[in-house]
């Protein structure tokens, strides 16, 4: 899955939305009929603005999306969509400079890096008490390789829907990665929570038998908890505003193979590591 | 045991009282709202801006001409400045902050407007981007040689004659204390009165001084808007300025002098406008998604846990009310990214009480009694809902440090989420769970506190 995954991200590329690069975002609506796509085009291109891309909304409404504006060429732009008696309103409007743009991407990347090394400070000192026969920092990576993991697949998956509906990266989505991984850890300390407990009642059970019953008793825990999630997901993805729906699409999608690494990867990768010490 | 019923009762009864606020202070929900207390009608959940529409301005500020030391001080002198002006016209709740330099956003000062219901993008940057540059001028020295060119054609333009006319001054609207806004008794014209400062008021004193008979010049904005001639010489730094200005404009002029002009200049990077009936579709659209995701929850957690999953339901409910009335009461500005965390911090809620039941259950089965296995599930479960919660705590709380503001607001909100839910999830339900009194193992009780498909009698051997 991750190297599926890998390949869709390199194939299809992450498309960066206007808030990372920095252009601008028309969302206009129509009274009663939008006109074509191509009469739109047309108009616009005597507006020299580059690379311009109209994409139909809901019933009535197109995004324009194109380059950062200024005031003159939004008001322009918003002359050249109103089609004699057919008035665009506009309902939206986004510029933003690429030096912001930078800024934001800068950020989200540099909370991301935060978050992750928090996470295994935070695991180190949580599990300190389990030094043997697996050392707690070594906790803390093994959580960071399976979060590797439980955002790469989403973000593959990502790349892919957005490949045919045109869906671009933007702080909504870098805000589902960190939620993704702020679940998928909870998970992980649930069951290294199990793994430091019994450790501690039986000390005669074997480690990997210890991780397995481990496991094994927080399994039904780990489903529920991403049943109720996702139940409160997909109302939010059918229901919702329109600017969360990718949001709970990929988070949902997240959870999923969170579960799935916490208990399938996280766990075994705790035995290979205890193994290969041994082997030492 | 008639304490432990008491408790649950208050805890009932407070979150009632809570309940009851969040109701009665929402004018959505409220039909009697206009009739309410001050209280409740102060308190209604404040919007952002992609909810209630409005538009959202990034400047960046050029602060290369500001000594270091001093950037700090001048940020705050541009905010308030544009905060008065943005009172000028009348914006409820303007929102001016500023946004330093330092590691995280990259160098950049920048300051942020946002202006509720102001839609109109361009109105907005106008209002905000005016520098009004009042100078005084003075007739040239007659000695002083009046030197034009004519343009290719041979004509003089009447404008270039006049700026060579007059001379500078020193004094500017740099030395203005106050404008304020009059009318002449005579005429009823409006005029505007200008009260200089002490520099302002010495230079006046010297330029109407060494200019009696002559004209003086007042410039706006690079054009003169009068040319009064001086009588006298003007000790108290007073002077009027009586164009043929109609009423707005005098009014608007004063306004603008007295907000005066910027220590840094400015430059519009970013911005953002959301029509008002796009955020009323996304709050209508977040609040039926809550809703039924909440009913979706109850519903599983009743169906699988039985007994315990109502006792949690009472608890997301009791956690509901205290998280709504929390934003409202800080308040906590909401976005459809901070509607977002407050969704998925009830998830997060539910979470504890599964983990206690399930282990509740596995107590139960390894032997225990109901009561003890209540106990048992309780006090196990608590080191991993402490470290898992911690964990969430944390992530909330560098997402909120670094964030972007659609980040922050829902960084916020998750992170209160999981505070209260700390509570609710084991405080509120472990009180009503023992209020209820179940101490002996029966088939009902093993109904009751079993799960899914199985009753979770105990396997005494």
């Amino acid at each position: 899955m991750v190297l599926i995954s890998v390949v869709f991200i390199s194939v299809f590329g992450l498309k960066s939305g206007i808030e990372f690069r920095g252009g601008a975002l028309v969302e206009v609506v129509y009274k009663d009929s939008r006109p074509s796509q191509d009469v739109l085009n047309k108009n616009l291109q005597t507006l020299n603005l580059g690379s311009v891309l109209i994409q139909p909304t809901g019933e009535l409404g197109y995004i324009v999306k194109s380059r950062d504006l200024s005031d003159l060429e939004h008001s322009s732009l918003l002359k050249e969509l109103t089609l004699e008696e057919n008035v665009a309103t506009e309902i939206s409007f986004t510029s933003i400079g690429p030096s912001v743009g930078k800024e934001l991407a800068r950020k989200a990347i540099l909370s991301i890096i935060f978050v992750v090394l928090a996470i295994i400070i935070f695991i180190t000192y949580a599990f300190r008490k389990v030094s043997r026969p697996v050392k707690s920092w070594k906790y803390g990576i093994i959580t960071i390789i399976t979060l590797l993991h439980d955002i790469i697949i989403p973000t593959g998956i990502f790349t892919l829907l957005s490949h045919y509906t045109g869906a671009e990266v933007d702080t909504l989505f870098v805000l589902a990665l960190l939620t993704i991984l702020g679940l998928s850890v909870h998970d992980k300390i649930v069951v290294f929570d199990r793994i430091r407990e019994n450790l501690q009642l039986n000390k005669k059970e074997s480690f990997a038998e210890t991780v397995g019953t481990s496991t094994q008793a927080t399994i039904v825990r780990s489903i529920n908890i991403t049943l109720t999630i996702i139940f409160v997901l997909v109302p939010l993805y059918l229901f919702g505003p329109e600017t969360t729906r990718n949001f709970s699409l990929i988070l949902t999608i997240g959870l999923f193979f969170g579960i799935y690494s916490s208990l399938f990867f996280a766990s075994p990768l705790l035995v290979l590591v205890e193994e290969w010490q041994k082997r030492k | 045991m008639w304490k432990k019923v008491a408790l649950a009762l208050i805890i009932l009864v407070i979150g009632g009282v809570v309940g009851l606020f969040v109701f009665k202070s929402e004018p959505r929900l409220n039909k009697n709202f206009e009739a309410e207390g001050s209280f409740f009608k102060n308190h209604p959940f404040r919007l952002g801006l992609d909810l209630s529409g409005g538009s959202h301005l990034i400047y960046k500020a050029d602060i290369s001409g500001v000594p270091g030391g001093e950037i700090a001080d001048s940020m705050d002198a541009l905010r308030d400045v544009i905060e008065r002006r943005v009172n000028l016209f009348g914006v409820s709740e303007p929102i001016v902050q500023v946004q330093g330099g330092g590691f995280i956003s990259g160098g950049e000062h920048q300051l942020i407007v946002d202006l509720p219901g102001i839609t109109d993008v361009e109105k907005a940057t106008e209002m905000i981007g005016q520098t009004p540059l009042l100078e005084f001028k003075i007739e040239r020295p007659k000695d002083q040689p009046i030197t034009i060119k004519p343009d290719p054609d041979g004509k003089i333009d009447p404008d270039v004659l006049q700026a060579q006319q007059f001379a500078e001054t020193e004094l500017t609207g740099r030395y203005l204390q106050k404008a304020t806004l009059e009318f002449d008794q005579n005429t009823r014209e409006p005029m505007v009165s200008l009260q200089f400062d002490d520099t302002g008021t010495k230079l006046f004193a010297e330029i109407t001084k060494n200019n009696i008979g002559k004209m003086v010049a007042i410039y706006l904005d690079s054009s003169p808007i009068s040319t009064p001639v001086v009588r006298e010489e003007i000790p108290n730094g007073q002077a009027v300025i009586s164009g043929s200005f109609t009423p707005t404009e005098a009014k608007l002029l004063v306004g603008r002098l007295n907000s005066g002009a910027l220590p840094v200049p400015i430059t519009l990077v970013s911005k953002q406008t959301i029509g008002a009936t796009l955020g009323e579709s996304a709050v209508a659209a977040g609040v039926k998604a809550g809703v039924i995701g909440f009913l979706l929850v109850a519903l599983f957690l009743i169906l699988w846990y039985r007994l315990p999953g109502l006792v949690a339901v009472l608890a997301l409910s009791f956690y509901t009310a205290v998280l709504l009335a929390i934003f409202k009461l800080l308040p906590v500005t909401l976005s459809a990214a901070g509607i977002g965390g407050f969704i998925i911090s009830l998830g997060m809620a539910v979470d504890a009480n599964v983990l206690i039941f399930e282990r509740m259950k596995e107590e139960i089965r390894n032997g225990h009694s109901i009561h003890d296995g209540i106990h048992a599930g309780f006090k196990r479960a608590w080191t991993s809902v402490r470290d898992s919660n911690t964990s969430s705590i944390i992530t909330s709380i560098i997402l909120f440090w670094l964030g972007t503001p659609l980040i922050k607001g829902f960084a916020l909100t998750f992170g209160l989420g999981v505070l209260v839910s700390m509570f609710t999830a084991i405080t509120v339900s472990r009180i009503f769970l023992f209020a209820l009194g179940i101490s002996k193992s029966n088939n009902l009780t093993g109904f009751l506190f079993g799960s899914g498909f199985s009753g979770a009698k105990s396997q005494n051997k």
